[in-house]
Order: structure tokens, then C-alpha cells, then sequence
């Protein structure tokens, strides 16, 4: 009975994660609120399927935030992380301190006492390490300039969890000055019952046996289980470390999550970390996905509907002056160009550890049980907006500041005639942008990653930074007198669609194309668009020709065999985009597009060899007729 | 009417005076071919059927190029090398081109005077020519005189545009088949035909 319980329990959590999340995502709202929002279907407020054990669940798949940590961990090399501890302790530490301040200030001001009101300010300060990480690697953030802040601040806080957690029960005694009983005390482990020296010295002491163990031991032993080719071992192996120094590290006191951040950096350079990484990824999905549905269908709204102005009053007020004081710290710490904005967004919510700080305060007489629930609610809800808060970002914002920008940009610049438009700078353009602009062309950019502006206008290209697939950005830069406009972008489908925008409007521009595959190829030459370039064809042309240099071909004949290949490429493609405008109806899914387009190429150079061509070079129907000559002449 | 096939090689057109101008002046005319090399294979990487199509589909073939090094830019060599293959150009079944004409159409810096025995070059444009003359030759075609423009670097504009009308002309004129083979004997180049037309 209780195995049916666990396995209902599991189809309906896997259910609504697999029915919200892509709809979500299909809406551009993020996997984060589609967990949130399965959540709150479930949940006991509209469909209650789940009862109150959402807490419970909540409380396990918090072990997902600490996966998280640990796979971050292992991307992060410690020379990195030496490099980020200005922005780590700098920006990170006067977030905490001044929103801690200014959250206690406004809860004195609310009538809390001292004690509650400084407890409320330090756990509304954190922010959600789950929510803000989860949707940067989903959008790419990563490496930019605010994700990198974002996730420096973060990382101080989940540091700062540990001195929180042992503050509290000083905070309480503030008040209750008997009320702090041992038995609460012991709710926290052993460590924290000890003088402070000591446990600053067990805290020290775990920290250096990460290190040695993941240094010196950890190696061997996955060598050891690497070697025995049972994949299934392995996963367990990394398990059981992961969730050990978890253990271990809250025995002590200490965040969970910062130990297994802390083994994951100390792994960071080991061979085996990309497997860690794959074998840990798929639990950390799930069991982050799980974390954000419990969170959905925990969020208490029977005490919303209580009193539903004063909880969105105290929601709004929470993420106004948490973002308030982000964003100034952000302008201080030199982010800008709309990146502050961004930043100051990220981290506007309140986090997932004021769960566990909220119940801790409760166990220690701090909050009563109106206080604790109505902080829950508070926490919960500003999680819930936060992704809402960065599609704000998205299309109000930035938009906004990009307009704003650009006119500034637009004065400085001179106005060019019949500008050269190259929509997308990265990897690609950059390459395009360089070939024209060592012809002494002008060309005019559209990106939506400012961040190198300064070099770039610096050496002739004109800016404009902003969503690409806005018509109202290929006004500004002025496609209706191009001469020619350049897809450069990697968004494949909003590529096509601005060229079909362009075509209609303005069909006298040109337009050159960078596809994804043929028949992303074949897409543009139904729009008329006859440049196109497949983006991996030619480099890896260039690799296979490299291919056969190495494997005896002279240079030319390798140059010729791949010539030759391009050459019979693209006639293939000829033939292959008449076949596909008879049947292109045929709805082509992306995980058979790839198998599709093998097939076909293959199909068609089965009864074809290379080698057929270049043999007027040494035609052996030449030496056939000089032989038959000679033998006629002897006779 | 024969159709005529000019076979274009220039690798820096852009800067190109002469034979831009000589160009330009025979490009329109009906049943002529301007199959320009380099701007079709530009890294040399020549469409061999294509090219033998072209040549089975025309009459007259032109060399059409500056005198580079006493010979053709590289490209047109290339051609050579890979379109006049054996078994179609040449060799016993090679007969794809048997009675058809071939003439070069070059532009020499040079003037005149210099491609004499006496002269700088100490050999005449026709000996230079001699490689075209016997590629001909071996691939059963008749081998015009030539159509040459000399001092490419010093002649002037009104010359330059006399040069151009007796290109058009010279190549209307074989369009029009108003030429016979006999007429070419003892003729150093077409330019005294068109001068003596004139």
C-alpha cells in the first residue's frame, strides 16, 4: 500500500511537470514557472491532488538545489573563482548587509520587535539559488556579465546561510532571553552546541578533507569503479559522495549545498568531470523540477484570500527594495548598458533557504505561527513572480533602455546612405563584420549583446543594440535603404521570419542567409533568399579535407577531392529542394530532421565517385591509345 | 549564323581597361556566348561537363585574355588542361570539335614593332601563339589568326574605341559567316582583314 502511495504521489508530480513545462516553455514563460504553476494546479488550492505532504516532498527535493551546486561547482576551476572574490564578497557582502538593513528598518517600522525584525531582515535578504541559476543556464546567461554577478551574489549567500543559522538563536534570546531551551538547540547538530572556536575549527577541518579527499583519494576510487565498465556503480559512487559530504556537512552546521560547491570546485579539474556531470545532471533536473512544484503547491491561499491587499503589498514591497538596492549596487559594481536591470531582476525574490531559516526561527520561539506563515507566503509568492519579473525585463525593459541607447548611439554616428546590415554578432558575424570591414565596407550591427560596443564602433561599425527580431530595430538601422541585409543570427526560426518581413516590405534589399541545415536552407530558398550558407558545411569541409592531408592525400588532392564533394554538394541540393517543395508538407519533426537530411544525401551519392572528375590530368584512356599506338608501330 | 562561344580570362577585371572595353563591345551580340572563367570559377575549380556542353553547343571558339607571360592567366590553362580531355577534344574518338574555329583574342603591352626577330620579344606574336595554334590543330579545329590589341598601356582613347568597333566587327563577321578558310592564308592577324574590309 505504501509503494502505491509513493507511486501515485510520483505520477501525479511527473504528470503535471510533463504537461506544464513544455506548454510553458512553447509560452516563453521558463521551465521554472511551469514547475511553479504545475505546482499550483496540484496543489490543494485548485485540484488538490497533492495534500499537505508538499511540504515534506518540498524538504527533499531541496537535495536538488544541492546537485545544483555541486555541478556548478565542478564548472567553476578555483583560478576562476579567485578571480570573482571581489565580486563575490564585495558585491555579494553589501547585498546581504544592506538589504538586511533596510528590510530590518521597514519591519521596525511595521511594529516588529528588534529581534524578529532583524531575523526577518537576514532572511529576506537571500535570495532563490534554485530560481536565479535554473534560469540562467535555461537562457544562456552563464557567462554574461549580470548571470556572472548574479551568481557571485549567490554564492555569498549560500556562505552566508551558516553565520545566519547560528545568529538566530542569539537573535531569539534577544527577546525570550530564557526561552532558548537545549532541546532546540539540538535540532541544529551537535557542532553548533560547541564554543565557537571549535566549531570554526571543525568547519575548517571539513573544508581541508574535501579538498585532500577530492585532490588526492577521490581520483582513485573513481579510477577504480571506471575501470569495472559498470556505468550503474558509478552513478551510485557519485551519489553517495554528493549526498555524504551533504550529510556531513550539515552534522556540522554547515549548508549542504556549499559542501557539495566546494567538492564539485575541488573536482573541477579532475578527468572525471564531465561524467560527474552527466551521470549527477539528469537527478539535479528532476529533483530541482520537483522542488519548484512543491513550492507551487505549498503557497498557502487560503491566507492570501484572508487578506489578499496586505500579502501583495508585502510581495511588492519585498521585491521593490530588494531590487532597488540590487540595482545600485550593480551600478556601482560597474554593470550597465541594461545589464544592471537584469541583475537587479535575477535577484529580486526571496530564496529557498528562508524556508529552512523561517522554520528554524519558528523552532526557536522567534516567529509565532501567524509571523512564520505569512513570511512563507511572502517568500513563496515572490518566488513565483520572479520569473514573471524577467519576461518584464525582457520585453518591457530592455527595450526601453536599447531605444534609449540607440538614439544616443544615432547622434554620435554618422548616418550612413545604404547601410550593410548584419543582423547577429557573435561567433558568426564577427567573421562576416571583419571580412567587410577590411574592405573598407560600413556596416551596421544589430545585436542584443551590447557588451563590446565600445571596441566596436571604435573601429567603424555602427551598433544598435535590442531584440533582432523587432521590425522596428531594422527601421531604426535603416533597411529600407540597405543595400543588403545579412542573417547572421543563430536564432534560426526568427531568422526566417525577418526575411520574410524584409522580402515583402522592402524586397529590393538582398538578403544573405546563415542556415542551420538544408532544409532550414531549403525554408530561404522559398522565400527567394538564394545566398545561404549553411553554417557547419564549409568548416567542416575544411576539417575533412584536413582529414585526408593526414590520412596521404597530397594538399591539392585533398583541396580537390573536397572541392569536388562541394561541387556535387551543391547539386544535390538542387535536386533534393525539388523533392522537398513536392512533399514538404510533410511535417518534419526536429528529431528526424537530422536522420532525414543523412538519409537523402547519402541516397543520392551512392552511384557517384569523386574520382571520376580530374582525370583529364592523366586520362587512362590516354595511355590506353598510346599503348595500342606503340604496339602497332613494333609490328 | 554560327554561334560563337568567347572564352573570358582576366583575373583582375575590376581594374581592367582594354579588355573591359573590348568586352563590352561584343557582349550583346545575338549567338555570342561570354563564358566568363574567372568569374565563374573562381578558385579554379572548373565544371569540366559544363564546359565541354558549352563547347559542343558553339561554332567558333575565342581565347579571349591579356598576353600574360607570352601565354594566357592561369585559369585558361587550366581549362585547357581539363576541358580539352582525351576522348572528347582529342585521341581517336575525341572528335567533338573537329571543324569548328578557334581563335585567341589577347591583349599585349608591348607595341607591334616589339615581336619581331629584331625586336625586344625577338619572337612574333603568331610564334608565341604556337601552343594555342597546335592545341587546335591536334583537336581537328581551324586556328584563325589572331586578334590582337598591342600597346594595351599606352594606346589612347579614340584608338581604343577604333580597337573595340573592329572587335565587334571581326566577330560579327565570323558570326555571320562571311569569312571562308582560304581567307585566312598568309594572314598574320584578323586585324588586317578588318582593315582591308573596312
Amino acid at each position: 500500500m505504501h509503494n502505491q502511495d509513493f507511486f501515485l504521489q510520483a505520477l501525479i508530480y511527473l504528470g503535471a511537470a510533463v504537461v506544464s513545462v513544455p506548454l510553458a516553455k512553447k509560452l516563453g514563460l521558463g521551465s521554472v514557472l511551469g514547475y511553479l504553476l504545475a505546482g499550483i494546479i496540484i496543489g490543494p488550492f485548485v485540484l488538490g491532488l497533492v495534500g499537505n505532504n508538499a511540504g515534506e516532498i518540498m524538504h527533499f527535493a531541496e537535495f536538488g538545489v544541492v546537485l545544483m551546486l555541486f555541478i556548478i561547482g565542478l564548472e567553476l576551476e578555483p583560478s576562476l573563482l579567485w578571480r570573482m572574490r571581489r565580486s563575490i564578497f564585495g558585491l555579494g557582502g553589501l547585498q546581504v548587509l544592506i538589504t538586511a538593513l533596510v528590510i530590518t528598518a521597514v519591519a521596525l517600522l511595521m511594529n516588529f520587535q528588534i529581534n524578529r525584525a532583524i531575523a526577518i531582515g537576514l532572511i529576506l535578504a537571500l535570495s532563490s539559488t534554485a530560481i536565479v541559476l535554473q534560469t540562467l543556464s535555461e537562457k544562456g546567461l552563464m557567462r554574461n556579465i549580470a548571470g556572472k554577478s548574479a551568481f557571485s551574489v549567490l554564492l555569498f549567500q549560500d556562505m552566508a546561510v551558516i553565520p545566519i543559522l547560528a545568529l538566530l538563536p542569539i537573535i531569539a534570546t534577544l527577546g525570550h532571553p530564557a526561552s532558548l531551551s537545549e532541546s532546540t538547540l539540538s535540532n541544529i547538530g551537535e557542532v553548533a552546541k560547541m564554543p565557537g572556536w571549535l566549531q570554526l575549527l571543525i568547519i575548517i577541518g571539513a573544508i581541508i578533507s574535501i579538498v585532500i579527499i577530492g585532490r588526492f583519494i577521490a581520483r582513485h576510487i573513481f579510477r577504480l569503479i571506471a575501470e569495472t565498465g559498470l556505468h550503474e556503480v558509478f552513478v551510485a559512487l557519485a551519489l553517495l559522495m554528493v549526498i555524504g559530504i551533504a550529510l556531513a556537512f550539515d552534522a556540522i552546521g554547515l549548508s549542504p549545498a556549499l559542501g557539495t560547491f566546494i567538492a564539485g570546485v575541488v573536482l573541477a579539474d579532475s578527468e572525471y568531470r564531465h561524467e560527474l556531470e552527466t551521470t549527477i545532471d539528469p537527478f539535479k533536473g528532476l529533483l530541482l523540477g520537483l522542488f519548484f512544484i512543491s513550492v507551487g503547491a505549498s503557497i498557502n491561499f487560503h491566507l492570501f484570500i484572508e487578506n489578499p491587499l496586505q500579502i501583495i503589498a508585502f510581495v511588492v514591497l519585498l521585491i521593490f527594495i530588494k531590487f532597488l538596492i540590487l540595482l545600485a549596487l550593480g551600478r556601482a559594481f560597474k554593470l550597465k548598458k541594461g545589464f544592471e536591470f537584469l541583475f537587479a531582476f535575477l535577484l529580486a525574490q526571496s530564496s529557498e533557504f528562508s524556508f529552512v531559516l523561517i522554520s528554524f526561527s519558528k523552532q526557536n520561539q522567534l516567529f509565532d505561527e501567524r509571523t512564520s506563515s505569512l513570511l512563507l507566503l511572502v517568500v513563496t509568492l515572490s518566488m513565483a513572480i520572479s520569473p514573471l519579473l524577467l519576461i518584464f525585463n525582457d520585453k518591457a525593459v530592455s527595450p526601453i533602455l536599447a531605444r534609449w541607447q540607440n538614439k544616443l548611439e544615432y547622434d554620435e554616428v554618422e548616418e550612413q546612405e545604404n547601410p550593410v546590415i548584419l543582423a547577429g554578432f557573435g561567433r558568426f558575424g564577427l567573421v562576416i563584420g571583419r571580412i567587410l570591414l577590411a574592405n573598407n565596407f560600413k556596416v551596421t550591427i544589430l545585436d542584443n549583446n551590447p557588451s563590446n560596443v565600445e571596441v566596436l564602433r571604435k573601429y567603424g561599425f555602427k551598433l544598435y543594440f535590442g531584440d533582432v527580431k523587432r521590425p522596428q530595430l531594422l527601421e531604426n538601422a535603416g533597411i529600407k535603404n540597405a543595400r543588403m541585409l545579412i542573417l547572421s543570427m543563430a536564432e534560426h526560426d526568427e531568422a526566417l521570419k525577418i526575411a520574410e518581413y524584409v522580402r515583402e516590405k522592402y524586397p529590393q534589399v538582398k538578403i544573405l542567409a546563415r542556415a542551420k541545415d538544408i532544409f532550414h536552407v531549403f525554408e530561404f530558398f522559398k522565400l527567394d533568399v538564394a545566398t545561404v550558407q549553411r553554417e557547419m558545411f564549409e568548416s567542416a569541409a575544411e576539417l575533412g579535407t584536413k582529414a585526408l592531408v593526414e590520412l596521404g592525400f597530397t594538399k591539392y588532392e585533398a583541396y580537390r577531392a573536397t572541392r569536388t564533394f562541394k561541387h556535387h554538394e551543391d547539386q544535390v541540393t538542387g535536386e533534393l529542394y525539388k523533392h522537398w517543395l513536392e512533399d514538404h508538407n510533410e511535417f518534419i519533426r526536429e528529431s528526424r530532421r537530422f536522420r532525414e537530411q543523412v538519409s537523402e544525401t547519402l541516397q543520392a551519392e551512392k552511384n557517384y565517385s569523386i574520382h571520376e572528375t580530374d582525370c583529364a590530368w592523366d586520362a587512362d584512356s590516354l595511355k590506353d591509345e598510346a599503348l595500342k599506338n606503340s604496339n602497332k608501330d613494333d609490328k | 549564323m554560327r554561334k560563337i562561344l568567347i572564352l573570358f580570362a582576366h583575373p583582375a577585371y575590376h581594374k581592367s581597361i582594354i579588355n573591359r572595353t573590348l568586352l563590352d563591345a561584343v557582349k550583346d551580340l545575338k549567338d555570342v556566348t561570354v563564358n566568363d572563367l574567372y568569374e565563374n570559377y573562381p578558385d579554379f575549380f572548373i565544371d569540366i561537363q559544363a564546359e565541354q556542353n558549352l563547347l559542343s553547343e558553339h561554332d567558333i571558339i575565342v581565347w579571349h585574355h591579356p598576353f600574360y607571360w607570352y601565354s594566357a592567366p592561369a585559369l585558361l590553362k587550366e581549362w585547357m588542361d581539363l576541358v580539352l580531355q582525351h576522348g572528347f577534344a582529342y585521341g581517336r574518338h575525341g572528335r567533338a570539335l573537329e571543324g569548328k574555329w578557334a581563335m585567341s583574342a589577347i591583349s599585349t603591352g608591348g607595341r607591334s614593332e616589339v615581336y619581331s626577330a629584331s625586336g625586344g620579344n625577338r619572337f612574333t606574336v603568331n610564334e608565341f601563339l604556337a601552343p594555342f595554334n597546335q592545341s587546335a590543330t591536334l583537336c581537328r579545329m581551324v586556328y584563325l589568326p589572331p586578334f590582337v590589341t598591342h600597346g594595351s598601356h599606352t594606346i589612347s582613347k579614340p584608338d581604343l574605341k577604333q580597337q573595340a568597333d573592329r572587335y565587334r566587327k571581326t566577330i560579327t563577321l565570323l558570326r555571320d559567316g562571311k569569312w571562308k578558310t582560304d581567307d585566312f592564308k598568309n594572314v598574320e592577324s584578323i586585324n588586317q582583314l578588318i582593315q582591308a574590309h573596312a
